[in-house]
């Protein structure tokens, strides 16, 4: 078939616009998302764009350090040259050492230098900044997160006690997250706030309409995932530290009707099965709060070359948990990670998850079997005012609910043939807690220091201590 | 035939070299006597002239676990600060014998104890003291309620104690003893008691 003149001119034509409209699909579509890392720090949060160079994650060095002090850059053939506030840093293209302040300095990969700009792996971070910085900088690779210092900001979630169908999460500090909602999901996420994993990523919670919420990382933003079966709205407290999730009016005026016969109809399955607590039925959401003590660069007592404190509270907070949750008591682990939460933190989470009981583990090398502490309150020239309680001596009032939950232990303990001591001690955070506070510190049975790591030593001392709290759980329960 | 005068030059630069052999010898000698002097910097004993005094001294036992009252005659002199000091040196004395009931690290040291009134000590530990100090929480207290303890018993009036470190302000001892706060004489006269029992 021959084509005429002005058909040719057609079919040119229409190639051309379908050429540029596939090429426009793939530069759209087929093109990757431009990565970059979050970094939070005291004096900036800003974002580094990430390149992949040889299969790794690259940032450019400079433009990494630029926003937190006085830096500059001079690249010689080879040799990359980086100044921060006094501190060189010498670097060679294609080595995998660099050196700080005349130190050697290990890269994970080789560096780069490309147009003048310096590229250093992503995952030679955790080491390489804190030559230049003088303090820890930790990195979530999987998330391109880096934190600089101590910016993380802790959270807690709860039920409200008045109302299970409403969630309330307390933040260490303020954010602002964007919300998304979707069918059976609220989502919220802190691109601008260095928000820090819980101790599980996982949460549940004591409420029909509120099951659970996941915690999760990705591409320089934290994500936390509500699982909801009615539609929730968010609302925040003046200071951003609170976040409230209640159900829209119309689910509230829903679960408010008392009448079956005027239930709407209409009325979703799942609105239907909001439970609703009336306040003489409220229980506490989470009875206990257990904290493993230490974690993070925080490793507590050597035990042994292998054995870490802080490895074993964990696994032992996890055993007790375990053992609580069998005997029907909801219990929280404070840390259920490698997370470094400082004493301050790990008080306001416990004071604010309004538990019955906070319980922090310790172990230790010295000495046998088990010791039960309650708080030695320090000096204060204060007093307490009207509701607010000094910070220092806000166990002040629990002290003798504390006691007596310390020596319920320490029966269960006896009767398990366990050594134990009940004595007070200067152990923060317990002075800081306003619930009964103990603090369980677990030194081996014998000479033989493996056995704190022993699974059967670790189950019978948290089997007795569950069964100490639970014995005097109705004493608990009615504390104020 | 070697001529006379190099065998003369030979003679000078062996009995040089002899010369400079003993002379480094000898250097080095005195360069391991100073560092030896630099490294053990424990503490300096109490004055062993003038008179002495009977005292209470409040020593840890790891082993145990316990607080036990321990009479002894130190010299004490008479400006209430410095036997403050003294008294805290003497029960540091113990823990760095070789026999030490309660180990510490070597090289700690109570810097100063100042004595501010109304009522308040300040006890300024070392670095050494602190940083090497064993990690856990009876042994923490132990090491806390020791020092307050026999500081308040003879020296009385205290109602507070605030622990420092290099003359600064520390989380706490090894990881568990909260130095943060100032201690209340009254509760630590309490934890005391409780730890002169292993029960």
């Amino acid at each position: 078939m021959r084509l005429t003149r002005h058909g040719k001119r057609r079919a040119v034509k229409g190639l051309l616009v379908g050429g540029i409209s596939l090429l426009a699909f793939f530069l759209v579509f087929a093109a990757p998302a431009e990565k970059h890392l979050s970094v939070y720090s005291t004096a900036a949060n800003y974002s580094v764009p990430v390149v992949q160079r040889q299969g790794h994650d690259y940032v450019g060095l400079l433009e990494l350090l630029d926003p937190l002090g006085t830096v500059s850059a001079k690249a010689e053939a080879s040799r990359w040259r980086i100044h921060y506030n006094h501190i060189l840093g010498d670097f060679t293209a294609g080595k995998n050492h660099a050196r700080v302040q005349g130190r050697d300095a290990d890269l994970t990969g080789k560096f780069l230098i490309e147009n003048g700009r310096g590229l250093v792996p992503l995952s030679s971070l955790n080491s390489l900044l804190p030559r230049f910085l003088g303090g820890p900088a930790t990195l979530h690779p999987e998330s391109a997160r880096l934190l600089i210092g101590s910016v993380g900001t802790h959270f807690t979630a709860s039920v409200a006690p008045d109302d299970a169908s409403r969630l309330v999460l307390h933040f260490t500090a303020p954010v602002n997250p964007t919300i998304a909602t979707e069918p059976g999901k609220l989502r919220m996420t802190f691109s601008r706030d260095p928000l820090i994993a819980p101790a599980s990523p996982t949460l549940t919670f004591d409420s029909k309409a509120i099951p659970s919420a996941t915690f999760s990382e990705n591409n320089g933003a934290a994500e936390v995932t509500v699982s909801t079966t009615i539609p929730l709205l968010a609302s925040f407290s003046p200071d951003g530290r609170t976040i409230t999730l209640a159900p829209t009016k119309t689910q509230a005026a829903a679960a408010a009707t008392t009448s079956p016969a005027a239930t709407p109809p209409q009325t979703t399955p799942a609105a239907q099965s909001t439970p609703v607590n009336s306040p003489a039925t409220v229980t506490r959401r989470y009875f206990a709060v257990i904290d493993a003590s230490h974690g993070g660069s925080d490793r507590g007592e050597a035990l042994s070359n292998t054995l870490a404190e802080k490895d074993v509270t964990v696994a032992f907070a996890r055993r007790l948990r375990q053992e609580l949750e069998n005997r029907g008591i909801s219990t929280l682990v404070l840390r259920d990670s490698d997370a470094n939460i400082s004493l301050d933190d790990r008080a306001y989470f416990a004071n604010t998850t309004h538990a019955a009981v906070y319980i922090a583990l310790h172990a230790a090398s010295n000495g046998h079997g088990v010791r039960l502490y309650t708080a030695l309150l320090p000096y204060t020239g204060q007093e307490d005012r009207g509701p607010f309680h000094a910070w220092t001596t806000a166990q002040q009032l629990a002290i003798p609910l504390s006691q007596a939950t310390a020596n319920s232990v320490a029966a269960e303990l006896t009767k398990q043939q366990v050594r134990v001591r009940v004595l007070t001690s200067p152990l923060r955070p317990l002075n800081n807690v306003t619930a009964a506070a103990i603090a369980v510190e677990v030194a081996p049975p014998a000479m033989d220091l493996s056995q704190l790591g022993s699974a059967d030593y670790q189950q019978l001392i948290a089997g007795a201590v569950a069964n100490g709290i639970v014995a005097i759980r109705a004493q608990l329960g009615a504390a104020p | 035939m070697i001529p006379r005068h190099l065998y003369f030059a030979v003679s000078v630069l062996l009995l040089a070299v002899l010369g400079m052999s003993i002379y480094a010898w000898h250097m080095r000698g005195r360069a391991k006597a100073g560092s030896v002097t630099t490294l053990d910097s424990r503490p300096v004993a109490p004055p062993v002239a003038g008179a002495t005094e009977q005292v209470t001294l409040f020593v840890a036992y790891d082993d145990i676990g316990v607080l036990h009252a321990q009479s002894a005659r130190i010299p004490l002199p008479s400006v209430r600060q410095e036997r403050a000091e003294e008294l805290l040196r003497a029960l540091l004395a113990i823990y760095l014998d070789k026999s030490s009931p309660h180990p510490l690290p070597a090289g700690s040291d109570v810097r100063s104890v100042y004595l501010v009134d109304p009522g308040l000590a300040v006890i300024d530990i070392n670095a050494a003291f602190a940083d090497g100090h064993r990690s856990g929480v009876l042994s923490e207290e132990l090491t806390v309620a020791s020092l307050i303890q026999t500081l308040t018993a003879n020296l009385p009036g205290i109602l507070k104690v605030k622990i420092l470190v290099e003359g600064k302000e520390r989380q706490t001892l090894a990881g568990h003893a909260d130095l943060s706060n100032f201690y209340d004489v009254a509760a630590v006269n309490q934890l005391a008691t409780q730890l002169q029992s292993t029960q």
